[in-house]
């Protein structure tokens, strides 16, 4: 279980605070405007920006006090822009996943490799092993990204924006992956997203940001209603229900009818 | 298939090169007297002299090959691979595939201790080179951070930009020096192994194998050094591999400036043909870069001393060989799509 208590962090004088849990095979999605301290709180949690005092555990251990290995074993970040490198095969990419796991005198051995490349065919993209990974589409890098985060073998993982420049079916794609190995891999899972109706359908708990603070926080029927919404985005919300989903669209304002 | 030919090419290429060296010159030797040489002197030496080979050889031979080309040929080798993988480490530790120690002023940087210490110090010409190979690195990189954000194209800048200033320190010292110490350092400083015999040797051998294999046994963390801070996630603490890669480049840098004087575009190019042809996982590039520089190195300097009836600088033959090679990268790369 991945546990974050009072988290507060200060940043160009805005301020984030938070508390959350998330419980192994379960998909919590921060939800909020642009700048609205999703991506900063994600960074807090990992500990790329570190709040002054405790506050995240995993598994009751603080995360901020392992040094870069111990918590690159334990969990995992899948960032939302990846600078392409030298052009690497994606099986060498997804490889790296295994730095925290072997010394700095050492290469990576038949086991890496094949654990490598495991992670490849569970994300469906083994068959690109051989090719250069700059080469790749943007939502095969980022099925590669997810692999390089699974073989380091983390109890948790968090996700920066998956579906950023994505189109709408690699979307689909992503996020039912995302699913699908936080169940099989029993992992407590973060995501940030931007598009509450694809929170609605693959959260299994949404948290709402909006000035660095969680507004509200809550299984998706919960949360996605015309009122929280509404207050969070500052625009007129509708919800509508299909199947057993929530279905979010905008108010529609006079421009549109032009 | 057409790997392990190529793979085979890049092993037997540094052999050849070896052996060719050793054959021309002024004076040409055959092979089969080099081999025999070489044999009937390691006889000797594993026996401890108690088995000799008596070779019917001119006693010339014997001089050229054993005083003059030999050390030559091994300082070359060892200069060429201790230039080629100080490339491919800084090319990864900085993602920037235009760089090597000439470019980012690590050369010109020693240059100016070397020469410093030679000239006006009473301090070890290599601790000196090493010392200034660090200053000027860390004000390249100092300079080259712009908005917290080093480019391609900004730490190439800053690296022309410190190139000049220790250029014009080292000149200031020239015009400073006494008369009988200028012209030695003017020559050396255009890169030269003409002065290298088994003192050289001796001084070189150690620093450089050692710093070589350093980076041989680190070599497949540079691949996740070359994700740029993302290798953070992936559990590396990036500040503090960087500095330890490029503190052992600096010093190769250094210990081979100091001896053999500024040799440019080496360590960018080698890189970049093993790249080419091995694709660019450091678990191959940094002992195929090894092989091919020692290999390029000496070939190199048999222009230098067999082209024409004087012995051109090897800095210079370098430099004409490589910058049309840079010029191709330049195009290729589109120099600023990456950034660290």
């Amino acid at each position: 279980m991945l546990e974050v208590k009072n988290l507060k962090f200060r940043y160009n004088g805005f301020e984030v605070n938070a508390s959350l849990k998330v419980n192994e095979r379960e998909i919590l999605t921060l939800l909020g405007p642009n700048g609205s301290g999703k991506t900063t709180l994600l960074r807090c949690v990992y500990g790329i920006l570190k709040p002054r005092t405790p506050c995240v555990y995993l598994d009751g251990k603080d995360v901020h006090s392992m040094d870069l290995r111990e918590r690159a074993k334990n969990m995992g970040y899948v960032p939302q822009i990846h600078h392409p490198s030298f052009p690497y095969t994606v099986l060498e990419f997804v490889v790296m996943g295994r730095a925290s796991q072997i010394s700095t005198f050492e290469s990576p051995g038949g086991e890496d490799y094949r654990i490598a490349m495991n992670a490849l065919k569970l994300v469906g993209i083994e068959n690109l092993a051989d090719k250069p990974y700059t080469q790749i589409s943007g939502g095969q890098l980022q099925l590669a990204l997810i692999a390089r985060a699974l073989v380091q073998n983390p109890k948790a993982i968090l996700f920066d924006e998956p579906t950023a420049h994505l189109d709408f079916k690699n979307q689909i794609k992503v996020l039912e992956m995302i699913r699908r190995i936080t169940f099989e891999k029993n992992i407590a899972t973060i995501l940030t997203l931007h598009d509450p109706n694809l929170a609605g359908i693959y959260s299994d708990r949404i948290a709402l940001v909006k000035d660095g603070k969680i507004y509200a926080i809550g299984r998706p029927e919960e949360v996605l209603t015309e009122n929280e919404l509404g207050h969070v985005y500052e625009m007129g919300v509708r919800v509508i229900s299909v199947d057993s989903f929530r279905l979010v669209l905008p108010v529609l304002n006079k421009l549109r009818n032009l | 298939m057409t790997r392990k030919v190529i793979l085979i090419f890049f092993l037997v290429f540094p052999v050849f090169s070896f052996f060719t060296s050793l054959c021309i010159g002024a004076y040409n030797i055959p092979l089969s007297a080099i081999v025999k040489m070489i044999s009937a002197k390691t006889l000797e030496a594993i026996t401890l002299g108690r088995f000799s080979l008596e070779l019917s050889y001119p006693s010339t031979y014997e001089t050229i090959l054993f005083q003059i080309r030999l050390p030559r040929v091994i300082t070359a080798m060892l200069v060429g691979s201790a230039l080629a993988v100080s490339g491919a480490v800084l090319q990864a530790t900085f993602r920037n595939p235009l760089v090597d120690s000439y470019i980012i002023g690590i050369s010109a940087g020693a240059a100016f201790g070397a020469a410093l210490a030679f000239g006006f110090l009473p301090a070890s010409i290599e601790v000196s080179a090493f010392v200034f190979s660090m200053v000027a690195m860390f004000l390249t990189y100092t300079l080259a951070k712009i908005r917290g954000r080093v480019t391609v194209i900004s730490l190439i800048l800053a690296g022309i930009i410190m190139n000049a200033f220790f250029s014009a320190l080292t000149s200031m010292l020239k015009f400073l020096m006494e008369h009988e110490k200028l012209a030695g350092v003017v020559y050396w400083l255009m890169g030269s192994f003409a002065n290298a015999d088994w003192n050289v040797v001796s001084r070189i051998a150690i620093p450089i194998t050692a710093g070589c294999t350093a980076i041989c046994l680190m070599r497949w963390h540079l691949n996740v050094l070359s994700m740029g801070e993302e290798a953070q996630i992936l559990g590396i603490d990036v500040g503090k591999m960087r500095f330890t890669y490029i503190s052992i480049v600096s010093f190769m840098t250094a210990i081979a400036v100091a001896h053999c004087g500024i040799i440019g575009w080496v360590g960018l190019i080698m890189p970049h043909i093993v790249r080419m042809s091995f694709g660019p996982d450091h678990k191959t590039l940094i002992p195929l870069s090894i092989a091919i520089g020692a290999g390029f190195m000496v070939l190199a300097d048999d222009l230098a001393r067999a082209l024409t009836t004087f012995e051109i600088p090897i800095g210079i033959v370098t430099t004409i060989l490589g910058i049309p090679f840079f010029i191709y990268l330049l195009r290729k790369t589109g120099g600023g799509e990456w950034h660290a």
